[in-house]
């Protein structure tokens, strides 16, 4: 137990993430991703926030293997002169932070509502299980879309920290059915097992044993559906900072870099938009990928 | 049957009262009215006046009374920024989005079914691998920058279609349509594949899966040993029977059609009402975006209730025992 990494690497899982290729090859790349979202202020080339760093002399480069390109900007410039490696970098870094912020927060939403649920059952279940079938039955992204606009509305004034509020509530307010029901149906399973059972007849109070013994037998398809949600959210953020109501301008994300990229495509500068798309593909489709990967790994059927 | 119905159009009524409250508190909260219409110098005298006549010093509510029974008259008042009537604004764009919606679906529908078929029936075929490989980027690619893509391939570098607008449009009474010319149907293209890349993925590898799974019934094998030929066993017995999943999904997804225009609508400066919407947004135009708002919950509630409902009528085997509806 003394290097927990290696501990792990010689578990069932760790052998089976070993075994894989793909695990393991966006297990790298979301590993990159992250390790640069987390250390951007010294791994990205220049600041693109600082306007000191700025030179409109150098605006709209392309990427530097492109005639006229220049080395000190890999992938060009855009129509300011900030360096779009730079941009994509602190961009990911927002997109990252409220992809799995948002994921934090419908799942603690969802686990808890979906425990309730289960283990108290009557009307309390019904309402709830009902809510999720209505809210089901809209798309997710519209769901926060509104949310996000209407919230941007009744917050005229809004400044930045209360912009992002309003977009990680968005898009949680759309993830948390997925918990809810997942945990439901797995609480309703275990509520009735002997261990339970036993933990009552011993006089344990049902608080203690709904969050003691029932919750953390009902977290394995929690940690699957939370890593694929985590690129759920980042596309879901992306697509609202896209159309204008994300983040704040001042604080782009992969998507608001795509939202300004995307004027300048018919002038030929196609670099602004199509790096940070395809970090965004990038992004969701590792993270898709890792959580296939743990779906199948955690399911005892399959071995 | 009966109290599935009623239990249905309670829950659709109760859905309608809460958006409706979230619309009308947007006009409680954001901005004053009175202001806008009078301005800022206006004396307290006529503040009071107008407050009056607007029944803003009615209670709480009577206001939301009143409001309810304003917007099931479709009444919403006069937008902020364009300063016509809503509903109006409302009609001139539904026309746009309705068109795109249904030309994507139909374009996701006669793609979709053979393709899925196909990758059923030729499971090992090179082309079915392929067709599976590329539905799943295209589960993982979001819809803008899907746009955005096929802008810059199709527009930026061949030039082969238009990247903006509905080209010309024909007024047929009150409905402005772009399908009777060959320019509305040349802007119409780059729009709709957007929209219906996901639908189709969807439709395909839906088609794909229930065929795989009515392929191995009983049935079929008996219809084999009957020696009828593939394509009546293909076609008439297992297609019919995997389209009643179909159908259900495409119904649903006639809404997410309409949800997901706002995004292609926003790549493709298309003149409907998703970008009407977002444009609100952008403003703060309260009227506009309330109206949106009732609209759009209204197209959902009634497709989700005829999708209910058709799916009764279909499946013989809901009509007995479990009434709770429909389980995903």
């Amino acid at each position: 137990m003394r290097n927990p990494i290696g501990h792990w690497l010689n578990s069932d899982i760790g052998h089976s993430f070993k075994a894989s290729k793909t695990a393991t090859g966006a297990a790298g790349i979301a590993f990159v991703f992250i390790f640069c979202a987390i250390f951007a202020q010294w791994v990205a080339p220049t600041n693109p926030f600082d306007p000191a760093s700025l030179d409109l002399m150098d605006a709209r480069l392309p990427p530097a293997w492109v005639e006229e390109g220049s080395l000190k900007y890999l992938l060009g410039t855009d129509d300011q002169g900030r360096d779009i490696l730079s941009a994509l970098i602190y961009g990911a870094r927002i997109s990252l932070i409220v992809g799995i912020a948002s994921v934090a927060v419908s799942l603690c939403v969802g686990v808890s509502l979906g425990l309730l649920a289960g283990f108290r059952g009557g009307w309390l279940d019904t309402f709830l299980m009902r809510l999720c079938d209505i809210m089901l039955s809209f798309p997710a992204i519209l769901v926060a879309l509104l949310i996000a606009g209407v919230g941007r509305a009744l917050l005229p004034q809004a400044d930045e920290s209360l912009a992002f509020v309003v977009l990680i509530v968005s898009i949680s307010l759309t993830g948390w059915v997925q918990y809810a029901r997942t945990v439901r149906g797995t609480t309703l399973v275990e509520r009735n097992k002997e261990y339970v059972q036993a933990a009552r007849v011993t006089g344990v109070a049902p608080f203690r044993i709904m969050v003691r013994h029932v919750l953390p037998n009902v977290l394995g398809p929690v940690l699957v559906l939370a890593t694929i949600q985590v690129a759920t959210a980042i596309i879901t953020e992306a697509t609202l900072s896209f159309l204008g109501v994300g983040v704040p301008p001042t604080s782009p994300s992969l998507g608001t870099l795509i939202r300004i990229g995307n004027d300048f495509l018919f002038s030929g500068e196609w670099w602004i938009t199509i790096f940070p798309g395809l970090t965004l593909v990038l992004i969701a489709l590792s993270v898709n990928l890792l959580g296939d990967w743990l779906r199948d790994a955690l399911n005892p059927r399959l071995h | 049957m009966f109290s599935f119905i009623v239990q249905r159009l309670l829950q659709a009524v109760i859905v309608m009262v809460c958006v409706a409250f979230v619309a009308f508190l947007l006009f409680q909260y954001v901005g004053d009215p009175v202001l806008f219409m009078l301005g800022q110098d206006a004396t307290a005298d006529q503040i009071i006046a107008l407050r009056k006549d607007l029944g803003l010093d009615r209670s709480f509510v009577i206001q939301f009374f009143n409001f309810l029974i304003n917007a099931v008259q479709g009444e919403f008042g006069i937008s902020l920024r364009q300063g016509a009537k809503v509903s109006r604004l409302i009609a001139e764009r539904l026309p746009a989005t309705l068109e795109l919606a249904f030309v994507a679906a139909g374009l996701a529908l006669l793609a979709g079914i053979p393709m899925g078929v196909y990758a059923a029936l030729k499971r090992d075929a090179w082309m079915s691998q392929l067709l599976m490989t590329v539905s799943l980027l295209g589960v993982s690619l979001p819809t803008f920058l899907i746009g955005i893509l096929l802008i810059l391939f199709f527009s930026v570098l061949l030039g082969w279609f238009p990247s903006f607008g509905r080209g010309d449009v024909i007024r047929l009474g009150g409905w402005s349509t772009g399908l009777l010319s060959a320019k509305g149907w040349h802007h119409i293209i780059l729009p709709a594949l957007t929209l219906a890349i996901f639908q189709l993925t969807l439709i395909m590898r839906l088609v794909r899966a229930e065929m795989l799974e009515v392929l191995r019934t009983d049935y079929i094998k008996f219809a084999r040993a009957r020696g009828l030929s593939n394509s009546a066993i293909h076609f008439g017995h297992a297609l019919k029977n995997t389209l009643i999943p179909v159908m259900t999904i495409t119904g649903l997804q006639l809404g997410g059609l309409i949800a997901f225009a706002i995004i292609t609508e926003t790549v493709f400066q298309w003149p409907g009402m998703g970008l009407l919407f977002i444009q609100a947004v952008t403003y703060a135009d309260v009227p506009v975006m309330a109206a949106y708002l009732c609209l759009i919950a209204l197209i959902f509630v009634v497709i989700n209730l005829i999708v209910d409902l058709l799916y009764f009528a279909v499946d013989p085997r809901l009509r007995i025992g479990n009434l709770g509806g429909r389980s995903t």
